[in-house]
């Protein structure tokens, strides 16, 4: 009896998805403590709302863009900076053609499918372009990504003519808002479509497995028959139109291209996501939905500060306070030592 | 093969971007023969931040209606896109050039010492505008246009006590969140404390103030944490409009109506800035009180220029003269100190008769 459970235990806490699920309740149970109606969910005004919601759906594009992120983390070993600059440039095309070049409109010039596809193809390139950089030249990705990371927002600058743009029409407000009486927001829908599809890409296909391979040696795989460079070309071209789609969204939540702001520092955050995931970040294995955990730990975490009113100038050291421990705690490093002191106990038992 | 075509598109690239830095690195209209010493017309550098919003544009379209050669002024006009070290070398062009006044508005506070300390030594006298500039010898420039930014928020909290006492409502009724601007941006500081010396004075209910960081997307998310938080809340303190947009739609997501009916359960939402998109919802009500950030710094500008050149001296700090627009008649002028400020209540035709 005693056996099976001390079993069953390992199991759980040797599941990959065990630390990033941890230190999300972690994250929640402070809550409990400090905001007792935190988890409150009501139906306000025909939409659902409270602090949960608010986690849900403003994590939505960090969900999709923490997706690809582990994608080309696991196969190049390395990261892609430029996305937050790639979802400036969709949301400044996609409002641009909306608008018709005019700083601001209230009727649409354009279809918004069309719109929608120009900023999706758009973001495309650009993940070409990075793809294009790492795979075929083998420049570093942190640097290759670097090119777009600073140009992409002079880019979109470009397209918006330095200003902003907004869409003040209804039906691009959807996107980002609510699908008529539908009471969930909508960039909820993509979130969980986007990390859907890919799953089932990832698992109908072998291209998971490739790219779990591509990542842990690249050379040993070309030896087998697959075309590294064509893979890892492959997942930054994804994590393009991932971030356009993310731009689109973050775009139509306040109908406008604001070019200085939109996916402003999200890059960092994507990162991090893939990072408290339980991902290791030089590539190989990897773990969608510890990602995808993680993207939501560290909106819950944004939510949670300002719920426990913390000032905003002082905001950025308790976020980070919060994810060296998160860190810290799934560090294989910290977590051999705990496992070393566990072992040393039962050692110390049996011997007393 | 690949080889041969990589460092083809490479250099071409490196061509084409080589010819952009080269036609980027000019200002606008600076002919290198700006020397004026005829005496009449007066050669003025002016370097701008950028064109990242409304108010920055019309603060350019102000400098160059105001200096043109019709009023016997010759601008040289650079657009630094944002980055300082574009307005150190515009400012070394003017010296070199050697243009009569050189205007700044500068993108960041500090770091300024040595270029300033360059038109100094060339004599060319240097006016600041907009944001301030923090250097180690106050005599490095020779004034400064812009905002008073707490007489701002300070005008702002005058008009909503008047404004509560002429609908009878309580000190005590009145619940307010703040939705600050980036924090340490001047606009920001000032306002905040406008507010925080009102709320002390008056024994305003604060509940809490939350950086928007001057963005739609911010004051939204803010302003929906604040709606769970603080169900009780009537008054939302914008610090630009781009905030109140985020904070109007969260409002009204939540199901809140937005408008200066406290009494009967609105949300009165006050910003800063007066945008045209801004002034917009002003006019249909959404938001109550705007308060003006003025951009039409050109005026100002040439005024101290005329009493340099007469000889004069200036005063190290001039403000712009500022406005407020408000929905309603509801108080007509507020009074600071013993200067009077009125409230404008805006029409279409007011709007449509703004420059910017």
């Amino acid at each position: 009896m005693k056996k099976t459970t001390g079993f069953d235990w390992k199991k759980i806490t040797h599941s990959r998805f065990f630390m990033p699920i941890v230190c999300l309740l972690l994250v929640l149970l402070v809550n409990v403590i400090q905001t007792p109606n935190f988890f409150a969910v009501s139906i306000n005004n025909g939409v659902l709302y409270g602090y949960l919601v608010d986690i849900i759906n403003r994590a939505s594009e960090l969900v999709i863009l923490a997706v690809g992120m582990t994608l080309v983390t696991a196969s190049s070993g390395g990261q892609d900076i430029s996305v937050g600059a790639v979802m400036a440039v969709a949301a400044s095309i996609c409002c641009q053609i909306l608008s018709g070049g005019a700083v601001s409109t209230n009727t649409l010039m354009a279809p918004i499918i069309i719109a929608f596809i120009a900023a999706l193809v758009a973001s495309m390139i650009c993940g070409a372009f990075n793809g294009f950089l790492v795979s075929v030249l083998g420049i570093q990705p942190m640097v290759a990504t670097l090119i777009l990371f600073t140009a992409g927002r002079g880019i979109a600058q470009l397209v918006t003519k330095g200003q902003i743009t907004y869409v003040r029409v209804d039906a691009y407000k959807v996107m980002g808002g609510y699908i008529g009486k539908c009471p969930i927001p909508t960039p909820v829908f993509f979130a969980i479509g986007v990390v859907i599809v890919v799953n089932l890409i990832l698992k109908k296909t072998a291209l998971g497995l490739y790219i779990e391979s591509v990542g842990s040696n690249g050379s040993a795989s070309r030896l087998m028959g697959l075309n590294s460079t064509r893979i890892k070309f492959l997942t930054y071209v994804i994590l393009g139109l991932l971030s356009g789609i993310a731009g689109v969204v973050a775009s139509s939540r306040i109908y406008s291209a604001d070019a200085n702001n939109i996916g402003l520092n999200l890059e960092m955050d994507a990162i991090l996501a893939v990072a408290l995931g339980g991902n290791n970040l030089s590539g190989g294995k990897f773990n969608l939905v510890g990602s995808v955990i993680g993207a939501y730990t560290i909106q819950a975490l944004t939510t949670t500060l300002y719920a426990m009113k913390v000032s905003a100038d002082q905001l950025p050291v308790y976020k980070a306070i919060v994810v060296i421990i998160i860190v810290v705690l799934q560090s294989p490093t910290f977590q051999k030592k705990i496992r070393a002191m566990r072992h040393g106990k039962a050692v110390a038992v049996n011997a007393g | 093969m690949k080889k041969k075509w990589l460092s083809i598109v490479l250099a071409s690239a490196l061509v084409v971007s080589c010819t952009a830095c080269g036609s980027k690195a000019t200002p606008t209209g600076g002919t290198a023969s700006a020397k004026t010493t005829d005496g009449k017309t007066i050669t003025v550098g002016f370097s701008q931040v950028g064109a990242e919003s409304d108010w920055r544009t019309a603060n350019t379209t102000s400098m160059k209606g105001t200096f043109t050669k019709a009023n016997g002024y010759n601008l040289v006009f650079d657009d630094a896109q944002q980055k300082q070290e574009n307005q150190i070398t515009a400012i070394r062009n003017f010296i070199q050039q050697e243009v009569n006044y050189i205007v700044l508005a500068p993108v960041t506070e500090t770091g300024w010492d040595t270029v300033l300390k360059e038109a100094k030594d060339a004599k060319i006298p240097v006016i600041i505008v907009d944001r301030m500039v923090k250097v180690s010898d106050e005599s490095l420039y020779t004034a400064w246009v812009g905002s008073n930014f707490k007489l701002e928020g300070q005008k702002a909290t005058e008009w909503l006590k008047d404004f509560a006492a002429a609908k009878g409502l309580k000190n005590s009724d009145l619940h307010i969140v703040d939705i600050q601007g980036t924090i340490g941006a001047s606009a920001q500081i000032g306002r905040t404390e406008g507010l925080e010396e009102a709320a002390k004075t008056n024994g305003w209910d604060l509940l809490a103030k939350e950086s928007g960081e001057f963005t739609q997307a911010k004051g939204q998310e803010v302003m929906e944490s604040f709606i769970k938080q603080y169900p009780n809340l009537n008054v939302v303190y914008c610090e630009n409009d781009n905030e109140a947009f985020g904070a109007i739609d969260a409002l009204t997501a939540a199901g809140k109506t937005v408008g200066s009916d406290i009494k009967n359960g609105q949300v009165m939402v006050m910003s800063f800035d007066c945008t045209k998109a801004g002034l917009t919802d002003t006019l249909n009500g959404k938001i109550t009180l705007d308060t003006e950030c003025n951009p039409l710094h050109g005026p100002r500008v040439q005024k101290i220029i005329d009493a340099l050149k007469s000889g004069g001296t200036v005063d190290k700090k001039a403000y712009v003269d500022e406005e407020m627009f408000c929905a309603d008649t509801t108080v007509p002028k507020v009074s600071i100190s013993g200067q009077d400020f009125n409230v404008t209540k805006l029409t279409q035709d007011v709007l449509s008769k703004r420059a910017y």
